[in-house]
């Protein structure tokens, strides 16, 4: 997928004037908080929860290697296969070559981050294969030809009638008349479809929340039993899956489980939670004959030992953006690429380069509700404000805002010339906004009074008037 | 003894008091409150000449250099004092940040830590380290109060401005659906993406509306320019305040925005 994370102000400007992206953004936005804090409100160890997650993801970080080639041997003891994979093209090759060695003509996919993030369906496409998302919601937005705009709830911008008409255009097999306004119709449609998907595909792939490194496990919560089928039923299951993912134990799972979905959906657990281990056994009734784990790194080994580092904690449970002021009006597109929301603002700049997405950063009034409810405490203000200080550092911020910066130091940094010019604004904008008290319009900050009106001051500073009574004191 | 002998008295605390640019420049009327309220609390006042800005606007930018730069003189002016208090949640946020500003930096590395330990918001330190909740100020209208997220996220400013408000005679306090959202100022946010900071403030200034409230009260007045603009724009009558105003009884100023 082509970023468009450095258009991210024009993104913005087509998204606010969405009404029915509007419409969509506030119910999501009322109904994730609600029900996490709702979840949050009956777990009293949730804090506790939330240390014990940190802590067992930075001794992952801090061994990520060992817990790595743990969990390759157990894949290997299990009859499965590992493949380590430096970069998106790399994956997408290894994934091809499974699938050509299986002769697959259609594969069928559980939901995936990293799939977006390598771009897979467009390149099985092109190689012929095709690729059948059977998550309800990543499969409304593949009919529609868009990226998801949620990470876990990929088309929540999309609303039914959107729906209905991507199934009408779609789904020629069924009568043009039949009614499609109820969800429930949707639901029915979208399930008699794709049971006949997961009976045909030779390959199913999958993402994995987790990698178990004492087990060799890899493990996916789903909603919608769509992820069982597309493991269980084709004869090859890929997994895959990126690097960080890994935690040592099943009861560390269990720690990161009990934290995910509550902020997440505001569950207790999802409806599904499902653990893969190798290839089907002779005594198993079903399961794949090949088990495939697909390891990605993608740039994620750059960010350790970096002040980037904590971000390789996030479980991707979408908290963040739920509460995100800026997510809340502009949605996901506007981000550009496939992560959106706080943590997409830091992670995208590691991933495809901050030169490609240097709006990003920039897009928070670093409110900090984000880290206030990362599950994972993962500081994500603090990191947006690190990425500007790379681009300052770089030399990628604009020679207006340097300029600017400059001239603003200069001048805190004499305090008399800084009085007199102060005292200069202060005494003129309190001119211009007269008896009314405020300015409707003002050449300079004209970002400002486009939308709102600009106070005017009292007159006189403070310290002017300060230093007029100590006078008089004397 | 009266108030003002009560603040000269050798042992009372020595506060430098950092009155922000946007007080100085805006609203001094905010400056005199909070002057006005640490004396009533004990406290002996100075107000350092050489005060200009804290340098949220470079740190927020990235501009680590520009940052010391500002900080220094302000280390070097205030660090003397036994506390420095500011109308504030993200300026004094921003002085708690110099030790992570001048990590590293053996002279300026130690007076930050100094400086950021002693550093609070007015109604923070009024409550938590003065004990003070003596307020004899009248207030006859009901209002809301806004959480601004430096002061609510970095400094724990919650249960402080509304427990002196309650204090406040002839005050009603009634509570947004949601008090603890992001108004959308921001500081440069507001004019780098203006469109977004609009969505946000109106949502804001809507949330103000429907609580019926007839002043609207923060401890931020970069906040309050933002609410108060927008709300003048949309018509709403909402008065904006700065909560030291209506705590010292120096509301009889027009509000913010409002009408001279």
């Amino acid at each position: 997928m082509n970023a468009t994370s450095h258009r991210f102000k024009q993104n913005a400007h087509d998204a606010i004037a969405d009404e029915k992206l509007k419409k969509a953004l506030s119910t999501m936005k009322v109904g994730f908080r609600e029900k996490r804090a709702a979840a949050i409100a009956k777990l009293p160890e949730f804090e506790a929860l939330r240390d014990a997650g940190r802590d067992l993801k930075n001794h992952v970080l801090e061994n990520l290697d060992h817990y790595l080639m743990r969990f390759e041997e157990r894949v290997v003891e299990q009859g499965g296969h590992v493949h380590w994979c430096r970069d998106a093209e790399e994956a997408r090759q290894t994934i091809l070559r499974i699938c050509r060695d299986k002769g697959a003509k259609t594969v069928t996919k559980g939901k995936s981050m990293i799939a977006e993030e390598i771009a897979l369906n467009h390149f099985l496409e092109e190689k012929g294969i095709v690729p059948v998302e059977t998550d309800l919601g990543e499969y409304i937005i593949q009919l529609r030809h868009e990226p998801p705009s949620h990470i876990i709830a990929p088309a929540i911008h999309v609303s039914k009638e959107m729906v209905a008409d991507a199934f009408r255009e779609t789904h020629k097999q069924y009568p043009a008349d039949r009614p499609l306004s109820e969800p429930r119709q949707l639901l029915d449609e979208a399930r008699d479809v794709l049971r006949g998907q997961f009976i045909q595909a030779d390959v199913g792939i999958t993402g994995a929340n987790m990698l178990i490194a004492e087990t060799g496990s890899t493990v996916i919560v789903t909603n919608e039993g769509n992820g069982d089928l597309t493991q269980l039923l084709p004869r090859t299951h890929i997994v895959l899956a990126s690097i960080e993912k890994i935690v040592p134990t099943l009861d560390d799972a269990c720690t990161v489980l009990r934290l995910l979905a509550r902020s997440a959906t505001g569950q207790e657990m999802s409806s599904y939670t499902t653990f893969s281990t190798g290839p089907r056994r002779p005594e198993d009734r079903d399961g794949p004959e090949e088990f495939h784990v697909v390891l990605l790194d993608n740039g994620r080994s750059g960010m350790l030992g970096t002040e980037f580092q904590d971000m390789l904690r996030c479980i991707r449970c979408a908290a963040c953006m739920n509460h995100c002021p800026v997510y809340g009006a502009v949605g996901g597109h506007a981000y550009g690429w496939v992560y959106p929301g706080p943590m997409g603002s830091v992670l995208t700049p590691a991933l495809i380069g901050i030169e490609n997405a240097a709006p990003l950063p920039h897009a928070s009034t670093l409110c900090g509700r984000c880290e206030q409810v990362c599950p994972m405490r993962i500081p994500l203000p603090k990191m947006l404000r690190h990425w500007r200080e790379k681009e300052f550092e770089r030399n990628l911020a604009p020679p207006r805002v340097r300029q600017a910066m400059n001239a603003y130091a200069w001048l805190a940094t004499r305090p008399r010339l800084w009085r007199w010019y102060t005292a200069a604004v202060a005494r003129g904008l309190a001119l211009w906004g007269g008896k009314r008290g405020r300015i409707a319009s003002l050449p300079l900050a004209r970002e400002w009074t486009a939308v709102r009106d600009m106070p005017a001051p009292e007159g006189e500073t403070f310290m002017q008037r300060y230093r007029r009574q100590q006078k008089g004191a004397r | 003894m009266s108030d003002l002998a009560a603040a000269r008295r050798p042992d009372s605390p020595h506060v430098g008091l950092f009155v922000t640019c946007l007080v100085d420049v805006y609203r001094p009327t905010v400056g005199f409150a909070t002057l006005s309220l640490l004396e009533k609390a004990g406290c002996r006042v100075t107000v350092p000449e050489c005060q200009t800005c804290c340098g949220q606007p470079s740190w927020n930018t990235g501009d680590r250099e520009a940052t010391k730069r500002v900080a220094r003189p302000l280390i070097d002016a205030f660090v003397g004092f036994d506390y420095v208090v500011l109308p504030s949640g993200s300026c004094a946020g921003m002085i708690r940040y110099y030790p992570d500003v001048f990590q590293g930096d053996p002279v300026y590395g130690p007076k930050a830590e100094q400086l950021a330990a002693k550093t609070f918001e007015i109604t923070s330190f009024l409550t938590d380290i003065m004990g003070w909740n003596d307020v004899r100020a009248s207030y006859r209208d009901s209002a809301t109060y806004h959480d601004s997220c430096s002061g609510l996220r970095q400094l724990g400013i919650k249960a402080q401005p509304r427990a002196l408000l309650a204090k406040v005679e002839g005050l009603e306090l009634v509570e947004m659906q949601r008090p603890e959202e992001c108004c959308g100022f921001g500081g440069t946010f507001c004019v780098k993406y203006g469109e977004i900071s609009d969505r946000m403030v109106t949502d804001k200034v809507t949330d103000v509306d429907t609580t019926g409230a007839g002043t609207l009260i923060a401890g931020e007045v970069g906040c309050l320019l933002n609410m108060a603009g927008k709300a003048k724009r949309l018509g709403h009558r909402v008065k904006a305040r700065h909560v030291t105003e209506v705590l010292a009884g120096m509301a009889d100023t027009p509000a913010i925005g409002d009408d001279r």
